[in-house]
């Protein structure tokens, strides 16, 4: 092993990938631009998409309630609601999402409530759609209303205070500081981000360096030179390597610009909105989900092996094919092996234990979001850093066993 | 000065079984001269020369190149040899100075040493016009012109050339054959693998015929000429292999 020639090789890939545009886009494009874009382009469509749907008055009918002309009345006033002429076709119109819900007021209704209790009304709505969502809620918030005035006015006339039927409130409160907030709503998606990108970025290099130089020819170029092959595959090895950990570093750094950003929007526009609502009027700068920067250190430092790992083993893989396209075929579906043990991670209710601690990928996403929540197990984080360092260093060995194999460089 | 006894070189093949490509070869290149390894596709000329530099190693026998032998001392081989091959290609998104800058590095050259080498490299080439551009865009002649610098830059003792004008143009292999003809003049031992009778007439002082992974035979041109009784170079290597039958046969496998 020589340190220069190591360097050289590194110097040189370097040069050659940042020249590659495919491997540019991976390794630097995507990572940059995917965590605004998800934050910015699919938050704000999504927030526009809920917003339009609670700004429409959805359209709702009365099925019934001839012979209670008072609540029929009381609701064709609602300013939230929208009666329109009932048809007799009023289920095949909620399906057809003409009308969001209909509502059944049952015969003898208003009748049925003075003499004490009245049959069920029955609220029609289509399930799962949003927009007929917003007109149940707004349908029941009504009945709600009817039925405390009700209660209300029958203690009245008795002379009973209201307490006898609610005898005490019910409220909550958030306690757990913003960052931990944050930890948790994006402790599961930050590791899953990263170990994909750690991963995407290293595959364009990887399959360039290796199948990609076999198909133009200059592998064989490169091997008549007289630096020791370990030397060649550790050099372009840290070239893979660069690659993932860029693709890495690109990403957090963007993402926290990002909700830095989206933080100073929030602040700025939704500010007079949320200093209106009394019980959220903490500064609405903190309010936002911050992450905690020791959190995001300690993911940086955990992803370290774990990006040694990716880059090891897919450098092998692509090793072994003859071309970038044969070379694509292989590593393209190991994303889905990646991204299985990612997902599950993220999963609530899975928590870290010492046999978790030694599958690789999934002890990460676990010890991640467990970071990014303020929360240090060391026994467990020593235990994953320990196991990932040897898997790596595994990989490694059989990176560079493989390019020292005839049957492997030279495939033809 | 090159020194192959008893090479032999065995693959192993899901469909055929083992295969031994390049079977008890023994043959020596002496400086100042060139060795003309003649032989049909898949003859194991191109086996035989990466067996020299040291890209594969033999299953059994062994070989000196420039002193130093391919097994025990395989970079200091390659230290003192310049490969190009067909299939010896250039990093298309280098120019052709960084390029031959990289294999001056990995040859441990101090880089004032590989400044003046590519400069003197460049004037005796004709490549100053396109030195600074980038290999992807090249003719086949100026990549041709920056491979030969590119195994020149060390200055190596041995050449070996495995089918240097394949696929070229007339124009272009024609400087190949010249450029191959200097490295001769300037004392270095050139070893020389091809399947074009004119280019071993043209070229080699003593030629080798390699057919179905053995030397089959061995000579200068005249004295081949004379053991087999024929003038042209093309009936002599179709008698040394055993006739066009057996020709057409090792083609078959």
């Amino acid at each position: 092993m020589n340190l220069h020639n190591i360097f050289t090789v590194y110097l040189k890939e370097l040069k050659d990938t940042l020249r590659d545009r495919r491997s540019l886009m991976s390794m630097i494009i995507i990572p940059t631009f995917v965590m605004p874009a998800l934050t910015f382009g699919v938050g704000k469509i999504a927030a526009g998409v809920v917003n339009k749907a609670r700004e429409e008055i959805p359209a709702v009918m009365i099925v019934g309630g001839d012979d209670s002309p008072g609540v029929a009345a009381a609701l064709r006033q609602d300013k939230k609601l929208k009666v329109v002429p009932t048809g007799a076709d009023w289920k095949q119109q909620i399906s057809d999402k003409k009308v969001r819900a209909a509502v059944l007021i049952p015969a003898g209704f208003e009748a049925g409530l003075k003499a004490g209790a009245a049959d069920s009304v029955v609220i029609y709505n289509y399930d799962g759609e949003l927009k007929s969502g917003f007109a149940v809620s707004e349908l029941e918030k009504f009945f709600r209303d009817l039925r405390d005035q009700t209660v209300t006015a029958r203690l009245a006339e008795r002379a009973l205070p209201a307490t006898l039927v609610k005898p005490f409130d019910l409220r909550r409160e958030n306690v757990a500081a913003p960052e931990k907030v944050g930890g948790n709503l994006l402790g599961g998606i930050v590791p899953y981000i990263i170990i994909i990108l750690c991963f995407t970025g290293a595959m364009y290099p990887a399959m360039d360096l290796t199948a990609g130089e076999k198909e133009r020819g200059t592998m064989e170029t490169l091997l008549c030179s007289p630096v020791a092959r370990v030397d060649l595959v550790l050099g372009k090895f840290l070239m893979v390597l660069t690659g993932s950990l860029s693709a890495m570093l690109l990403s957090l750094t963007s993402m926290g610009l990002s909700a830095m950003a989206a933080g100073m929007m929030l602040g700025g526009g939704g500010g007079a909105k949320l200093a209106a609502a009394a019980t959220q009027a903490k500064a609405a700068g903190t309010a936002m989900p911050m992450i905690d920067p020791v959190g995001l250190l300690g993911v940086v430092g955990m992803v370290l092996p774990v990006a040694v790992l990716f880059s090891a083993v897919i450098f092998t893989v692509a090793l072994f094919a003859k071309s970038y396209k044969e070379a694509q075929s292989y590593v393209a579906p190991m994303v889905f092996l990646i991204i299985m043990p990612a997902v599950v991670g993220m999963l609530p209710g899975i928590d870290l234990n010492a046999r978790l601690a030694l599958v690789p990928i999934l002890n990460l996403s676990l010890v991640c979001k467990e970071m990014l929540s303020g929360i240090w197990h060391w026994n467990y984080i020593a235990l994953i850093f320990g196991s990932s360092c040897v898997y790596a260093a595994f990989a490694l060995m059989l990176a560079v066993k493989m390019f020292n194999r005839e049957d492997v460089i030279f495939r033809a | 000065m090159i020194e192959a006894q008893h090479l032999t070189k065995t693959f192993k093949d899901k469909k055929r079984g083992v295969i031994t490509a390049v079977d008890d070869v023994s043959f020596t290149c002496r400086p100042g001269q060139i060795y003309g390894l003649l032989g049909a596709n898949g003859a194991g000329k191109t086996t035989t020369l990466r067996l020299l530099a040291t890209l594969l190693k033999p299953s059994s026998g062994h070989a000196t190149v420039a002193g130093y032998d391919v097994e025990r001392e395989p970079e200091k081989v390659r230290a003192q040899v310049g490969f190009l091959a067909a299939s010896t290609a250039l990093y298309g998104r280098l120019t052709a100075r960084e390029m031959i800058t990289y294999f001056g590095r990995l040859n441990g050259m101090t880089e004032p040493t590989i400044k003046a080498r590519i400069q003197h490299l460049a004037a005796e080439l004709d490549m100053a016009e396109f030195l600074d551009r980038r290999c992807d865009k090249f003719s086949t002649g100026m990549k041709q012109k920056t491979s030969i610098a590119r195994t020149l830059v060390h200055d190596p003792a041995v050449m070996i050339f495995d089918e240097p004008t394949l696929g070229l143009d007339v124009m272009t292999a024609r400087a190949i054959v010249s450029f191959v003809r200097e490295c001769r003049n300037r004392g270095k031992t050139v070893i020389y693998s091809t399947h074009i009778m004119s280019e071993v007439e043209k070229l080699c002082d003593t030629v080798g015929i390699i057919h179905g992974g053995r030397l089959v035979a061995e000579g200068t041109l005249p004295e081949l000429r004379a053991r087999f009784g024929e003038q042209d170079m093309e009936e002599v290597f179709v008698k040394a292999v055993g006739g066009e039958a057996a020709l057409v046969a090792a083609l078959k496998n």
